[in-house]
């Protein structure tokens, strides 16, 4: 044989699954939430979905031409960004600022660090805050429900009445992807079940969310409170979506299990003692800049190796 | 009992439905015959021949050169025709012996025994030491240097490694199907080696056929039990079926005796025994010829210096010209860049890949997705380790346990942004080890 073969270190073979084949699984999960959303607000949620995604992805291609990089708009991570920071958008958001949080998320807080694999938060959750907190008013200014005038976590930060099952369903007020916990845990399942996300995360956090609002929600041990709380705001999309963010979640299990923990209990604190009746987009965000400290204690031992304070008494 | 497993660990592709429903055929080859003086880990052969002597199959050719080092034998009858630097399958350029065969197969009288067990230990290890016999999974350690612990009455359990878990490879499962006999018999000398060990033989539930015929031959026999072993990638590594069978863990600062265990793989038991009762050295193998690309994917019983481009024609030739070819299994085995080298005590398989798959796909940034860390079995943390490579950083490296890497290659077969995990941490390690041994 004349040509020669090709070689390269062992091993030989790759399994399948690929960054954008991830991302493209992440979109797909989010579907159902975003088809609730924009029957449930109306077609300009959708105008807003897609001036939000349209954004980051431009964003990130021109950010690689003029910088002369490598293109990386086709691992479509710019349309998970979008898709899910629209999903956070109230559905009366001027157009014009969804271009700004998208180019937010996308240039500051992913790009300038190095782009995907680089940035230490999520970039659609640090959009949302940065708008939160430079629009507050265009950001919680959310559609009247039927019922009354507030999101059902205002009004039961004010101690009103929420119809659990409405929530659950999804016919309330919130942002425009939040509000179906159903919808959301039919994507949940899809990702669980593709194993693209583990349940550690997720489970830790609405564990240990669940007995901070026993123990402290001022409500004891009432169940509908809790369901409340889990039903509302951003808990569902936040656990299953935004807090099992790759990029920002610790790399081991134990790292998991101690920052789902975090996630669980700074959700509590900001949502029964914070001034906002939110908590969930700060708690992860706030949580993203822990996780190298949590990957630092929660390295895994090697095989074969026994913890040193073993060994210590061993010796004794 | 659920089967025995391990944590962490891949479920590639196993391709072996190619290769596993043929029997063994015996190859003869036609034209030269080479023989590199180092098929083992130690020091390499010394020759004995010289150029234009008549040698028969099993005649020495070379003698260990010190403990830790192999005999090597002909496989065929023929001329020595030189002595030169022929490639191997690691792309190196080694010393070998080269011999015409003369097509007639001769070969010297064995010394065969009657019965096995009036032979004592020193007998008997000395035997296995002359007949050449190397750990032919892949790894090349002589085996009488593993069968000679400091403390034989420690040792408790011989391991038959027979999960052969590689992708691809069905030699150790058709060896195992045609002759479990000379598995279970070997297990019976090698046990009675040790006075205080008993026999363990592991095989991986993807070969029903095979435990059902050893568990028949071990009826009446106690100190001999078949363990069934979960099908998972890397179950046949050392570490991974020590625990799996005894539930104790090595590191890379133990040996498998000083937990009491010796794990010797399936073909290597069985040429031993062949050494002892008919006091046969090591002259042949059996090889997969396999993969897409080949015609007629097969093993062969092949001897020892056949070039691989007469096995490739033996299997049918190829239906497509092959875009990489690998000595050994998909996961642990080595690209060769031509075909022009010979088979050694080693070689487990050529896998005849249609695809280059690590050409297929474009390394990408880490997402830190945390499925490396899923499947190390080693329990590191391969992308961070990789990350510390990119930087240099040996001695962040080595803080971060990356000596403890076995090369399985596992984080690279998950890997979603396709990055090289393991060539990175290979580099890594080894220049850890080096450093090591330069202190020592």
């Amino acid at each position: 044989m004349g040509a020669l073969l090709n070689v390269s270190s062992s091993p030989h073979v790759r399994c399948k699954l690929t960054t954008q084949k991830i991302m493209l699984a992440v979109i797909i999960a989010l579907l159902p939430a975003t088809i609730f959303g924009i029957l449930n607000f109306g077609p300009y949620s959708l105008v807003l979905v897609l001036v939000t995604i349209g954004t980051c992805v431009l964003t990130e291609y021109v950010f690689n031409l003029v910088l002369k990089r490598k293109q990386t708009v086709n691992d479509l991570s710019a349309v998970v960004t979008g898709l899910l920071l629209a999903l956070n958008f109230p559905s009366t958001l001027p157009w014009y600022l969804a271009i700004v949080g998208g180019f937010f998320a996308i240039f500051f807080v992913k790009m300038v660090f190095g782009g995907l694999g680089q940035n230490f938060m999520n970039p659609a959750l640090a959009a949302r805050c940065f708008m939160v907190i430079s629009f507050a008013g265009y950001m919680t200014n959310f559609p009247l429900d039927a019922m009354g005038r507030a999101t059902p976590l205002t009004r039961l930060k004010a101690g009103e009445g929420v119809d659990v099952f409405k929530m659950f369903i999804g016919n309330t007020s919130g942002t425009i992807g939040e509000t179906s916990v159903i919808a959301i845990l039919i994507g949940a399942i899809i990702l669980l079940a593709l194993g693209i996300i583990d349940i550690t995360i997720p489970g830790m956090y609405i564990l240990t969310f669940s007995i901070f609002i026993l123990l402290f929600g001022k409500h004891g041990f009432d169940m509908h409170f809790l369901t409340a709380h889990l039903c509302g705001g951003g808990l569902m999309l936040g656990a299953f979506f935004m807090a099992t963010d790759y990029v920002t979640s610790p790399i081991t299990t134990k790292g998991r299990i101690i920052y789902g923990a975090i996630l669980g209990i700074l959700t509590g604190l900001f949502r029964i003692y914070g001034a906002s009746a939110e908590g969930v987009s700060f708690a992860i965000i706030f949580s993203n800049l822990l996780v190298p400290l949590i990957d630092k204690i929660s390295m895994p031992l090697p095989f074969g190796y026994n913890k040193p304070k073993k060994e210590g008494k061993a010796n004794e | 009992m659920g089967d025995l497993t391990f944590k962490g660990g891949v479920h590639p592709y196993e391709g072996k439905e190619l290769s596993m429903d043929k029997p063994i055929k015996e190859y003869r080859p036609h034209g030269e015959l080479v023989y590199p003086l180092s098929q083992h880990i130690g020091a390499p052969a010394k020759p004995v021949v010289t150029i234009g002597e008549h040698v028969k199959i099993g005649q020495l050719i070379a003698e260990a050169d010190g403990f830790v080092s192999a005999p090597i034998y002909a496989s065929v009858s023929g001329t020595v025709k030189a002595f030169d630097k022929r490639q191997n399958a690691m792309s190196n350029y080694v010393d070998s012996i080269i011999i015409e065969n003369d097509n007639n197969y001769e070969h010297v009288e064995y010394d065969e025994v009657e019965d096995v067990t009036k032979l004592s230990r020193e007998e008997i290890l000395e035997r296995i030491k002359k007949s050449g016999i190397v750990g032919m999974g892949g790894a090349g350690f002589p085996q009488h240097v593993k069968l000679s612990p400091k403390e034989p009455e420690k040792i408790e359990y011989i391991i038959a490694d027979c999960a052969e878990c590689e992708p691809y490879l069905t030699s150790d499962y058709r060896l195992m199907l045609e002759e479990p006999e000379s598995l279970v018999e070997g297990m019976k000398i090698l046990v009675s080696l040790f006075p205080n060990a008993s026999g363990i033989i592991a095989i991986e539930n993807n070969k029903p056929d095979c435990i059902e015929k050893v568990s028949n031959l071990l009826n009446g026999v106690d100190n001999i039990k078949v363990n069934v072993l979960k099908t998972k990638y890397p179950q046949g590594g050392e570490r991974q079926i020590i625990f799996a069978t005894t539930g104790r863990k090595l590191n890379s600062s133990i040996l498998p005796s000083d937990l009491g265990c010796i794990v010797l793989n399936n073909a290597s038991i069985m040429n031993m025994y062949k050494a002892v009762k008919f006091g046969r050295p090591l002259t042949h193998r059996i090889v997969t010829i396999t993969g897409e690309a080949i015609n007629d994917p097969r093993n062969f019983d092949v001897p020892l210096g056949t070039n691989f481009m007469e096995l490739v024609e033996a299997a049918g030739g190829f239906v497509e010209t092959p875009e990489k070819i690998i000595c050994g299994g998909p996961m642990m085995g080595f690209a060769v860049s031509n075909m022009d080298i010979p088979v050694v005590k080693t070689t487990s398989a050529m896998l005849c890949m249609l695809h280059d798959q690590i050409a297929m796909y474009e390394a990408t940034h880490c997402i830190n997705c945390g499925k490396c860390v899923e499947v190390c079995p080693a329990r590191l943390v391969p992308s961070r380790l990789a990350k510390l490579m990119e930087h240099n950083d040996i001695e962040g490296f080595e803080a971060m346990h990356g000596a403890e890497c076995m090369e399985c290659g596992c984080c690279n077969y998950i890997c979603p942004a396709k990055k090289h995990l393991t060539q990175m941490i290979r580099t890594g390690r080894q220049t850890v080890l080096t450093n090591r041994r330069k202190k020592k």
